[in-house]
């Protein structure tokens, strides 16, 4: 295995060293965003739009006895009202979620969240949309609501899906990976055995741009034209497909550009369907964007596990096993975005990046009176919580055994040679070398100074705290045998078509939501044919315009996608040489490629560029048996095997004694993601996945009252970090490409929101530990930072 | 986006135009000037005034000028000018202080002193800086002008003594030598409502005791300043077990209540912490500064 390394000097990219290919070049797409010309869903008009208003539930928890919506109806702009029971009368009152569950669209029995949709008026305006919801009186029959997740299997719980034939229980799932016995043995064996319950709260996505639709029904021919906020716009197209019982050739998604997804752009939610709905019902074209409180109440959060974990090691230092026991709070509808076969997602990579010799662990998923989801906020489907329960384990084993974090870390990694690397839960680790990242990563943050001056303010009772995380991440899902998501094989699709003047246009499944998509995947036909990346348009997120795929989450553009462009560029490749041979009149056999032309070998002077190939393709001359006049291609791409991005992270914090408040001063981040296609994009990947490990670390959670309450309904009230919670980041890089991915790309863009969270919370607890911190959780405010000072740190939920 | 309910709007010339359009327009009538609290209620339905009467184009109201022994500010002072005016910064570094944590600055480029004392929040720092300063405030209204001192003014949470139809015009902050202040607040993130901040102003008579103390605390349930503080430092020397008394005080007298930003002792504790911190920090400016 090869491993490159570089800790580099971030030059900025000039024009006249614009690499044809991979390279550092400013994003194709920011022209339009750094105008202000960007093209969003709520900047979407069409002749005759009407706007739609949700009206939701100011309770947790309640029996729906009636609505009465005669008032609103009598509003001189209001178009319509619907309720559950228009929705039952079209079969759309219950809709699929993505894990095998339903999810009320509009409430029709009892609300089971606050902010869940009770009803939906059209109107002319959004004005007077929202007016109208103030019109409409709704009676309730309070119930008690489960709010506590640890006492959502009570026997005296409150049974919220009552809607369920046969439901006695607040109980969705139990799902177990690893051997349980072989794991107990190896704790029976160990010489020392380290238990902590470890929480990661609920948290939000919370996008720049919130959640919205403008569904636009043809009453003539039976089309539908869909413009959402979406991830994944074909899959959105084949589940109204079979949800609506419009025919699938008649559905077109658009997702126009996207203010940010995170995960929260994945599902679907509620709002949408009622624009389809309300557009069949009307006849125009109906706009629904809902503000910024709805979006933190009631679409998809993320994390909620409480998770009880216990690790084994020799008195040495040698980690045996792993085990864990989770509690999954998953709110009031399992709406889960994660693969079929997978409830928990990929949180059975617990193991790390350790060598061990078993693991297991069990997952519980429980309704509560909360709003569902659980998506896979830049978390690869759980290896968020997966990397931050090891990684605190591993720093607590590390305080047991008084044995310095980094130096347990290198005692047990998975050695280079190891890989293919199989773990104890079913897992096959692609690559890695991650000696060399963790290595690089304290010779960057100089490792044993910080941990010099450390002890000298601690000499002076100044808390510092040095943290460190090594993660590996599970991303790229995924082979379509093993993942699915309501069915659907989780490949992605690229068409590519050159001009005849040699200009080309790539088509995507992927759907770009900020990640520079229109730029990286140009690079990529650019590295592989020898074009200029501004000469390639990338298409992507509309159904009408572009192959079928499972869309951007999870971290999978780049390994599935980027897998599926690399390969129709050389489909491509492979069809010009024929061309070329023709155009030369020799044998393809007897040419040469190098980057941007077929020359012939022994006589580099004759040759055909790309642009000339493409002009013959569509010209004149005479191709060879079995080649079409066109220079174009499609593939799709079924991955063979995950990616394992992986990366060492060094997080420096002061505390302050007196206030408890929190200061990160240092960050470094040493990641490894293969192949690196456009290192500019890749730090600019990395610098928002490390705020938003700092929002997580110390200050989001979206907290309910006894009552089921949201108390992180608004941004005063979910904070989410500014510039000025964090420090100037520090980025660095080793290069292990994945062996099976056709560039040996592997991903970046969870990477730093799994990793830096146990960095930071190590760092804080590494700060704490003079006063005997062994752990606290998320999120380090300065008043849960006191009670941890205090002897009683309390777990946020 | 957030959709307030409908309002009328308009927009005054003068300080005798806004209190005659307060008074045409009648109690269900707010005054606009930065609108960073107004717009967020507005938008959330929490306040859902039928006029908005606009008084940014009230130049007339922004000022900062030093007469005597007093510095008079326009109530439409903007955050940023408190901020970076060095004469501020000289006589009230308290002022300097708190403005540096008050929200970030798109907000200080907007918000005003004048707003931000009428909306009376109880986690809003000016207050607390007034209270410490010993400012008074003058109101106009179409009967003529009031000065009222801050207890008079500040009448509790988002009360004062501003009728419907008068104007808070102008803040006083009396100049004394041989003075220092400070303010500290601990918060969860900058912008963030503080989750308890201290304030405090000391003047220092020649042989070094403090011949006058003010502390006030802001978030931590308690009105005007803490008199306890006030009377434990009068004619003291400054020291740490002096600061720790008055800290101690502190605690003692205010009355938090628990909340998202944190439990009642935490809040009891930072009263402590922060108290110390400010005259400790008071002090050593009351002690650098000739001039008054």
């Amino acid at each position: 295995m090869t491993t490159t390394q570089e800790h580099p000097a971030n030059p900025a990219a000039s024009d006249a060293d614009r690499p044809i290919g991979f390279g550092r070049i400013q994003r194709k797409e920011d022209p339009r965003f750094v105008r202000g010309k960007g093209h969003y869903v709520d900047d979407i008009t069409l002749p005759g739009m009407l706007h739609g208003a949700i009206l939701r539930a100011p309770v947790a928890h309640a029996r729906l006895v009636s609505i009465d919506a005669t008032e609103a109806l009598a509003h001189p702009k209001v178009l319509a009202v619907i309720t559950g029971k228009d929705l039952q009368g079209l079969n759309l009152a219950w809709a699929p979620t993505l894990s095998a569950d339903v999810q009320a669209v509009l409430v029709t029995d009892k609300v089971r969240f606050q902010g869940q949709e009770v009803a939906f008026v059209v109107a002319e305006d959004r004005y007077a949309a929202r007016d109208a919801l103030e019109l409409i009186d709704v009676e309730y029959d309070i119930l008690p609501p489960v709010i506590d997740a640890r006492k959502a299997l009570a026997p005296e719980a409150p049974v919220i899906r009552d809607d369920i034939e046969g439901r006695t229980n607040n109980h969705i799932f139990d799902w177990e990976m690893g051997d349980a016995d072989e794991t107990d043995a190896a704790f029976a064996a160990a010489d020392v055995v380290v238990s902590q319950e470890i929480v990661y709260p609920r948290v939000h996505p919370a996008p720049m741009e919130t959640c919205g639709a403008v569904a636009d029904f043809d009453p003539i021919d039976g089309g539908l034209t869909l413009y959402e906020t979406t991830q994944a716009p074909h899959a959105h197209r084949t589940l109204y497909a079979m949800v609506a019982g419009i025919p699938e050739h008649k559905i077109r998604v658009v997702s126009p550009d996207i203010g940010g997804g995170f995960g929260n752009k994945v599902g679907i939610y509620p709002g949408y369907v009622l624009a389809v709905v309300g557009s069949i019902v009307t006849g125009k074209p109906v706009k629904w964007v809902e503000d910024r409180s709805e979006n933190l109440m009631s679409t998809s959060f993320a994390r909620d596990y409480i998770m009880q974990g216990e690790i084994a090691a020799t008195k040495d230092g040698k980690i045996l096993a792993l085990r864990t026991n989770v509690l999954a709070d998953h709110g009031a509808f399992n709406a889960t975005a994660q693969p079929t076969k997978n409830p928990a997602g990929f949180f059975s990579i617990f193991t790390g990046s350790y060598d061990l010799q078993a693991a297991h662990c069990k997952v519980t998923g429980v309704y509560t009176n909360k709003a569902p989801g659980g998506v896979a906020y830049a978390c690869s489907f759980r290896v968020t919580e997966a990397v931050y329960l090891v990684e605190r384990m591993v720093d607590i084993l590390a305080r047991n055994l008084e044995m310095d974090p980094a130096e347990l870390r290198l005692k047990n990694f998975i050695r280079p040679e190891q890989f293919p690397y199989a773990n104890k839960t079913g897992w096959e680790y692609d690559s890695g070398n991650y000696e060399p990242a963790m290595r690089l990563s304290m010779e960057m943050a100089g490792y044993d100074e910080l941990r010099r001056e450390q002890a000298e303010k601690r000499e002076r009772g100044e808390l510092m705290g040095i943290g460190i995380s090594f993660f590996t991440e599970t991303v790229g899902a995924g082979p379509r045998k093993h993942f699915d998501i309501v069915g659907l094989g989780m490949a992605d699709g690229a068409e590519l078509r050159i001009h005849p003047t040699g200009k080309a246009v790539v088509r995507i499944s992927v759907q770009s939501q900020g990640q520079g998509h229109e730029t990286t995947f140009a690079q990529i036909v650019a590295e592989e044919l020898g074009i200029p990346p501004e000469d390639i348009d990338v298409v992507h997120g509309d159904t009408d315009q572009t192959p079928f795929g499972l869309g951007t989450y999870g971290s999978r553009s780049t390994p599935v996608s980027g897998g599926a462009v690399a390969l129709v560029a050389r489909k491509v490749r492979d069809k010009a040489k024929f061309i070329a041979a023709a155009m030369l009149e020799t044998r393809p056999e007897d040419l040469e490629w190098e980057k941007g032309r077929w020359f012939v070998k022994g006589d580099p002077g004759v040759g055909k560029t790309m642009a000339e190939i493409a002009l013959g393709a569509h010209g004149t001359v005479a191709l060879p048996e079995g080649i079409d006049g066109n220079l174009d291609a499609e593939v799709t791409y079924d991955p063979p095997n995950l990616t394992f991005p992986f990366g060492a992270y060094i997080c420096v914090v002061d505390v302050d004694p007196g206030t408890g408040h929190v200061k990160v001063r240092r960050f470094v981040a040493v990641d490894d993601c293969g192949t690196r296609i456009n290192p500019m994009i890749i730090e600019g990947q990395v610098h928002g996945g490390l705020t938003d490990g700092v929002g997580m670390a110390l200050m989001e959670i979206i907290e309910f009252d006894d009552a089921g309450n949201c108390l992180g309904g608004s941004f005063m009230d979910y904070l989410i970090p500014t510039a000025m919670e964090v420090p100037d980041w520090e980025t660095g890089f080793t290069v292990t490409p994945s062996p099976h991915h056709p560039i040996g790309a592997k991903g970046i863009g969870e990477s730093a929101t799994v990793g830096s969270p146990p960095a930071i919370v190590n760092a804080v607890v590494d700060a704490l530990a003079p006063l005997g911190v062994t752990h606290m959780d998320m999120p380090c405010t300065p008043a849960r930072v006191w009670e941890a000072m205090q002897g009683r740190p309390r777990p946020p939920v | 986006m957030q959709i307030p309910a409908s309002f009328d709007y308009v927009r005054a010339a003068d300080v005798d135009n806004a209190i005659a359009l307060l008074e045409r327009h009648g109690p269900e009538a707010r005054v606009i000037a930065g609108g960073h609290s107004l717009l967020p209620m507005m938008k959330l339905r929490l306040a859902r005034p039928e006029w908005v009467i606009d008084i940014n184009d009230l130049t007339e109201l922004d000022f900062l000028v030093r007469e005597g022994d007093v510095l008079r500010i326009g109530a439409m002072t903007r955050h940023t000018a408190l901020l970076e005016s060095a004469e501020v910064a000289r006589l009230f570094p308290i002022v300097t202080d708190a403005e540096r944590v008050i929200a970030d600055p798109v907000v200080r480029n907007r918000g005003t002193i004048g707003g931000s004392l009428c909306q009376a929040d109880p986690a809003e720092d000016l207050s607390t800086v007034c209270n410490v300063l010993a400012a008074q405030v003058i109101i106009r209204g179409a009967g003529g002008e009031r000065v009222l001192s801050m207890p008079e003014f500040h009448q509790g949470p988002y009360e004062t003594a501003v009728a419907q139809t008068e104007l808070l015009c102008e803040i006083r902050f009396p100049v004394r030598p041989r003075s220092g202040s400070a303010y500290e607040k601990v918060e969860r993130r900058v912008g963030d409502w503080a989750v308890a901040a201290a304030g405090a102003a000391v003047s220092l008579a020649e042989n070094g005791t403090i011949s006058h103390a003010s502390v006030g605390l802001t978030a931590v349930g308690l009105e005007g300043t803490v008199s306890e503080a006030a009377d434990i430092l009068a004619g003291q020397q400054p020291s740490e077990e002096l600061f720790a008394e008055a800290g101690r005080a502190a605690a003692a007298a205010c009355d938090p209540m628990a909340d998202q930003r944190g439990p009642v002792d935490y809040k009891r504790h930072l009263a402590d912490e922060l108290t110390r911190r400010v005259l400790r920090r008071a002090c050593s400016r009351a002690a650098k500064t000739q001039e008054g």
